[in-house]
């Protein structure tokens, strides 16, 4: 009884955990389904058919690679963007900081139903033709806020005084920037590109309103769901799960043995 | 909003500052700011004989019209979104509290397991819903077995659309309450025990208050999006249990109802703003970002 209670909050963590995943279990396991019918929602027999042919559905692959496409583009972009915006906000004083950071915050604390709506509503006032640029306007727009807090906070935790020494040994700004600033918080900036690419290839509502009949992938999926989501989206998530998943860990073993690794040699 | 302290050299300079703010600031502003003056302008345009034709007017009326056919879906929103963040809370709060002070050696893991749902598809997330929730699912079974759904099943009720909200934002509510939670000195805990405190009460007198800007920030970053959200009601719910999220999807892109979808919108704002103000006022704490 004692051994139960000193572990209960232990086991209630990962009980949590566990519930996070089962609905991302039940995606993988649907992947290595054959359905009985259209909808792929129930347990039917073992088949390996979706992952031994990935593009055998009309659109899949396009719709996959497209948002593939958009995600690397609107990272990049607002991974710049917002990298610029968290240095300034934390490395200079400046008049108009306060609306700056309202303005970075809002996009945040706007449901995205009315980001949509709104980019819509303009989008048709100035008659652009909707498609690949409205969404990778949409897309850039709405990840730059999460880029920004991502990074300022990795700037914050920096030690100041690496960066005044590099100054005291005449180092000018931009090697500053180049040789101190920039490889320490890399780190934290690769973190918030992933970040970023996975809200951007993971949008549905903003694009839904941006896109036209331009189709992404989860608007594919979207599509898909009232005649059926073929068994390819599933194995197609799932792959994108495992290696983003894979990555991160490994990443995270990385750089977890490359500080171990600095601290015993210092 | 917390103003960032301003560390390290190169404090001034401004017209860096400027320069590594402009591109940025600028999308925002053109792609954030005059949509949403667009949004405001459409919401007051006036129908122009056919449908899906309107003009520029300042017809208020179309705010009336949306509060009179569309406050049942403004009151549903809200409470299913408000239902969902105290189980989030709820849910959020001893993963959170284990990882920051418990986990040890597990914690870089626990967060990234924390997050990593993001890299599965949403919406097939929410559709896997649809299979754990099945009237022939173990759950369903099981809860009807003690009597305990009042219609009986789980899917296409306003309970799948509230479990399926809890579920989608639960990682926004527990990377606050970490953060917040990383902050507290252990010792601050230790010593509200070594003063005779029970455990509840040093979590009652200490945790729980330190705590609290995560709690705030958490609240918030789960019940926005859940207020405007409309793909839980969408694919889990029956049409009595449809969110303001779904009226203004429906009207902007199908009924193409574009005033109305506009005002839907703004009114959707402001009650979250009213909301959040009221929130963060009452929770005493001006720390956001």
């Amino acid at each position: 009884m004692a051994w139960l209670r000193s572990k209960l909050l232990g086991i209630v963590a990962v009980l949590v955990l566990v519930y996070l995943f089962v609905p991302i279990a039940v995606v993988a396991v649907l992947s290595f389904n054959h359905p009985q019918g259209k909808y792929n929602t129930s347990w039917n027999e073992f088949s390996l058919s979706a992952w031994g042919n990935l593009c055998g559905v009309a659109g899949v692959c396009q719709s996959f690679l497209l948002s593939l496409e958009l995600g690397i583009i609107a990272t990049l972009v607002a991974t710049i963007f917002g990298t610029m915006i968290a240095l300034a906000l934390v490395r200079y004083r400046f008049r108009g900081r306060g609306p700056a950071n309202a303005l970075i915050f809002l996009p945040m604390a706007t449901p995205e139903v009315v980001l949509g709506a709104s980019l819509l509503a303009l989008y048709l006032n100035l008659k652009l033709p909707l498609g690949f640029w409205t969404i990778l306007i949409a897309h850039i727009m709405f990840t730059i806020s999460f880029i920004v807090v991502a990074v300022k906070a990795r700037l914050q935790g920096m030690d100041p005084r690496l960066e005044e020494a590099a100054q005291d040994l005449y180092a000018s700004p931009w090697q500053t920037f180049r040789f101190v600033t920039f490889p320490l918080v890399l780190p934290g900036i690769l973190g918030a590109a992933l970040l970023g690419f996975s809200l951007s290839f993971d949008d549905f509502i903003i694009s839904n309103f941006a896109s036209g009949t331009t189709v992404t992938f989860p608007i594919f999926i979207w599509g898909a769901a009232q005649r059926g989501i073929p068994v390819q989206v599933y194995a197609l998530a799932t792959l994108v799960f495992t290696l983003a998943l894979v990555g991160t860990v490994v990443g995270q073993i990385v750089s977890s043995r490359r500080r171990r690794k600095l601290a015993s040699s210092a | 909003m917390t103003t960032t302290a301003v560390v390290g050299p190169a404090r001034r300079r401004p017209r860096i500052a400027y320069l590594l703010l402009l591109p940025g600031i600028a999308w925002l502003a053109i792609f954030f700011i005059i949509p949403l003056i667009s949004l405001f302008f459409t919401s007051l345009q006036v129908s122009a004989g056919s449908s899906g034709k309107y003009k520029a007017g300042f017809n208020w009326h179309n705010y009336v019209d949306a509060i009179t056919e569309y406050w049942e879906f403004f009151v549903r929103a809200l409470v299913y979104a408000s239902i969902a963040t105290v189980l989030a809370l709820v849910i959020a709060y001893p993963l959170a509290y284990f990882i920051a002070l418990k986990a040890g050696r597990w914690r870089a893991l626990m967060l990234v397991l924390v997050v990593a749902p993001f890299f599965a598809s949403f919406l097939l997330r929410t559709y896997a819903w649809k299979t754990i929730l099945a009237d022939d699912s173990v759950i369903t079974q099981s809860l009807n077995a003690m009597h305990l759904l009042p219609d009986g099943r789980i899917l296409n009720t306003s309970l799948a659309v509230i479990a399926g909200l809890t579920y989608n934002f639960l990682p926004f509510m527990i990377l606050p309450l970490y953060a917040a939670l990383d902050k507290i000195d252990p010792r601050l805990i230790e010593a509200g025990s070594d003063l005779y405190a029970s455990p509840f009460t040093t979590f009652r007198k200490v945790t729980w208050p330190l705590s609290m800007p995560g709690v705030v920030a958490g609240t918030l970053l789960t019940f926005i999006p859940a207020a405007g959200d409309y793909i839980n009601a969408e694919l889990l719910g029956s049409t009595k249990d449809k969110m303001i999220g779904n009226a203004i999807q429906t009207n902007f892109i199908e009924f193409r109802d574009y005033p109305m979808a506009s005002a839907l919108s703004f009114i959707l704002m402001a009650a979250i703003l009213i909301i959040v103000t009221v929130y963060i006022r009452r929770a005493g704490t001006e720390e956001l970002v």
